[in-house]
């Protein structure tokens, strides 16, 4: 045997120790985070269990079977699902002979509604404070600005409670609201015509609604790129369409001895949240879309400049383009800090989902199995907004694509 | 692993409290605490009010938390007034925020069948009523049809007005809650509110209170029944035997011609009835785990049932809701505050 041969039988033993070592020691490490889990698991269920029978001592009942009683109480607004015929779950207004887990559900929709419509306008009123901050205009930078600083440095409580009593509840009576073309602004709420469905069961004016909602969609993914157009003209043919043969009209509100019938209206308790919201997430979406402005390389400014774009053209294809790119990830934070801020809804009056909440904690005295629900489905809306985000995101920063 | 047993030890000190909590009395942590803790309204005058001139808390239900302290510590000046609201009052006794709540609060079975909670007696009968702006041109209860009526959130009006709506086939009617009563009387002046919807004792406050009272009309219609009572923490028959008689002391001392004014003229009586019930000579107290002068305690505090009533409801206030006919007059006197048999 040379010393080669032994240092190679050396290597090899050595090559084998090493790898039983490794095993081992991936053993044990995983032996340990396996522990580690299971200890956390059992001492979650402790928790549990000493939390269950410490309200069973004080003679708290802990069950989720209250959410198939009938809630008893009623809901200003909001809609929710019940169990119809067929086993398909039923789109209805609430009523107060349906269950609990409805009154849940219809705060859910309507913290989601109020959540959807403000994410929508914040972020369009919020780029428009941000672009004018930078404006050239004097008058629309310092507006901007003030109002900007003005709404950022007051609690949003206090804001939507002016907004409730010092705005909305300051517009008329129904007896002496203003009538503009079916529009109604009263204090019993802002209301407008709504296209209800006539059709029935008329196979042309199914088959045109649902050409406008293929166009609609068309429209707003643009699959083919350059048919948006094309998609946007179609939708707006088959909806003249469907209105000349009847199979939609105009719904308008007439006012009564209390409130209006028909139409579509929007509660001043909806009012004031959204208006709240909606003004005071916009002041922070302007900061950011401002900061991410400053933050572009001046040479972006020049070199559009030097092609000769004006600046309104700079702005809407040069400069916010890059700018949505980069602020998305701030905007989800900020979606998801409005949704929860809706919460605050109670304080006008608001059936959002922790309004309802308390009423029910208060009549079926389950308060802490309904904080479990109202926390879970906090959570659930504010995954699905950063979801979203994420995948807006993906979208708009393929990956290997220079920012 | 130091980690670990922290946390074990952690579980097991939550357990072993709350094992702990649960087998004393709450009589037994307020008299080591030396402080009632009361929970009360703020916005309800007649009730539980904070005069913002004086300062100071004052109602029936403010006096009965002094006379709760009173009766349990011997001085009516050791107890802390925690506000609740409608909504918070319950869970503020669950999690012993507070050892009793005097909240203006309905007793109905769900509250004590769901709630971990036990009601203490009656001690003022109320009814749902409705107040309107008097020139709304509405004049009864069926006029609201289609109305939107407010009331608060965690009330048992909430369910009442439900009720009502149903029962007469309303189906445009709309119950609309807000937090506190002050947002709620606000909402019916701004009009946003057609009618608000609470206790008629409230109603007659608010409306006794604001700039011109001749403004508000209480519709004659009640809804429902109201009946007032305070309560405590379910499971607990030592604290709240002692509350109850406490109560009864106070209902009692009425109907025995016991006041603030004669209380140390009847200290010297030599009737035996009164001489026990003062704790002159012997007494109730003990077995309760009070000390045997407890009513009289009570009594020096704040006076008898009648005296409360007078103090906060009486002619003399802005709110004067007149006792005579009316379930909250004495039995004697036709109306149905009672006391049990002391002797």
């Amino acid at each position: 045997m040379t010393i080669h041969e032994t240092s190679a039988v050396r290597g090899m033993v050595d090559h084998d120790h090493l790898k039983s070592r490794r095993l081992r020691n991936r053993i044990r490490h995983e032996a340990i985070q396996f522990g580690v889990i299971a200890i956390v698991v059992a001492l979650l269920g402790m928790l549990a269990y000493a939390v269950k029978s410490g309200l069973a001592e004080k003679g708290i009942r802990f069950s989720f079977s209250f959410l198939a009683n009938t809630a008893g109480f009623d809901i200003s607004e909001g809609w929710t699902l019940t169990s119809g015929e067929s086993f398909l779950p039923d789109f209805t207004l609430f009523s107060p002979d349906m269950t609990v887990a409805s009154a849940f559900v219809t705060g859910i929709f309507n913290t989601a509604k109020v959540a959807i419509l403000a994410i929508i306008l914040s972020t369009v009123l919020g780029t428009m404070l941000g672009v004018g901050r930078l404006s050239t205009n004097w008058v629309v930078r310092n507006l901007c600005f003030w109002i900007v600083e003005f709404v950022r440095n007051t609690p949003l409580l206090i804001q939507l409670v002016f907004w409730y009593f010092a705005v909305v509840l300051r517009f008329p009576p129904m007896a002496s609201a203003a009538h503009l073309y079916g529009l109604i602004v009263s204090q019993q709420g802002v209301y407008v015509p709504a296209l209800s469905w006539v059709g029935g069961d008329s196979i042309l004016s199914i088959a045109l609604a649902t050409l406008i909602l293929v166009s609609a969609v068309g429209a707003i993914f643009d699959p083919i790129k350059g048919m948006r157009r094309v998609c946007v003209a179609a939708a707006v043919i088959c909806f003249a369409l469907l209105f000349v043969r009847g199979g939609v009209e105009l719904n308008f509100p007439v006012a009564n001895k209390f409130k209006a019938s028909g139409g579509t209206s929007i509660s001043p308790e909806m009012a004031a949240l959204l208006l709240a919201i909606v003004v005071n997430s916009a002041s922070f979406i302007a900061e950011t879309v401002r900061g991410a402005i400053d933050a572009l390389p001046k040479s972006q400014w020049e070199a559009a400049a030097s092609l000769g774009l004006s600046r309104r053209y700079t702005v809407n294809d040069i400069v916010l383009p890059q700018v949505f790119r980069v602020v998305l990830p701030s905007f989800g934070n900020q979606y998801i800090s409005l949704t929860k801020n809706t919460a605050l809804g109670i304080a006008v009056g608001y059936p959002d989902l922790f309004n309802i909440y308390g009423t029910i904690a208060n009549q079926t005295g389950h308060s802490l199995e309904g904080i479990i629900i109202v926390m879970a489905s906090y959570l659930i809306l504010s995954w699905i907004i950063s979801t979203l985000v994420y995948w807006a995101n993906r979208r708009l920063n393929p990956t290997g694509v220079p920012r | 692993m130091n980690l670990l047993k922290i946390l074990t030890a952690g579980v097991f000190a939550t357990v072993a409290f709350s094992a702990a909590q649960a087998s004393a009395s709450v009589l037994d942590t307020v008299k080591q605490r030396d402080v009632l803790n009361c929970g009360t309204d703020n916005t309800a005058p007649g009730f539980g009010y904070l005069n913002t001139t004086t300062g100071q808390m004052e109602g029936l239900d403010v006096d009965f938390c002094k006379a709760v302290a009173a009766g349990v510590l011997g001085d009516a000046s050791k107890v802390k007034f925690v506000t609740v609201t409608d909504k918070s009052r319950f869970d503020a006794v669950l999690t012993g925020q507070v050892d009793v709540v005097f909240a203006h609060t309905t007793i109905k079975p769900a509250r004590e069948s769901s709630i971990a909670i036990d009601f203490l007696p009656i001690n003022f009968y109320d009814g749902t009523g409705l107040m309107v702006k008097a020139d709304a041109g509405i004049k009864e209860f069926g006029d609201l049809d289609g109305a939107t009526i407010c009331t608060t959130q965690g009330s048992a009006t909430e369910t009442v007005l439900t009720a009502a709506f149903k029962a007469r086939g309303w189906k445009d009617s709309k119950v609309l809650t807000y937090e506190n009563l002050e947002k709620l009387f606000s909402a019916l002046n701004s009009g946003r509110c057609n009618a608000m919807s609470t206790d008629k004792s409230a109603l007659a406050a608010w409306a006794g209170n604001a700039p011109a009272p001749t403004d508000y009309l209480i519709l004659p219609d009640t809804l429902d029944k109201s009946p007032f009572g305070g309560f405590v923490i379910a499971n607990d028959s030592k604290w709240r035997n002692a509350l109850r008689w406490i109560e009864y002391g106070l209902f009692q001392a009425e109907e025995s011609d016991i006041s603030q004014a004669n209380l140390a003229e009847k200290l010297k009586s030599e009737d035996p009835f009164v001489q026990k019930f003062l704790g002159v000579d012997g007494g109730y107290g003990k077995d309760f785990g009070l000390s045997d002068d407890f009513i009289a305690q009570a009594i020096k505090a704040v006076g008898n049932y009648g005296e409360v009533y007078d103090r906060n409801l009486g002619p003399k206030t802005k709110m004067y809701l007149d006792r005579k006919g009316t379930p909250n007059a004495l039995w004697t006197q036709g109306g149905a505050i009672y006391s049990p048999l002391w002797n």
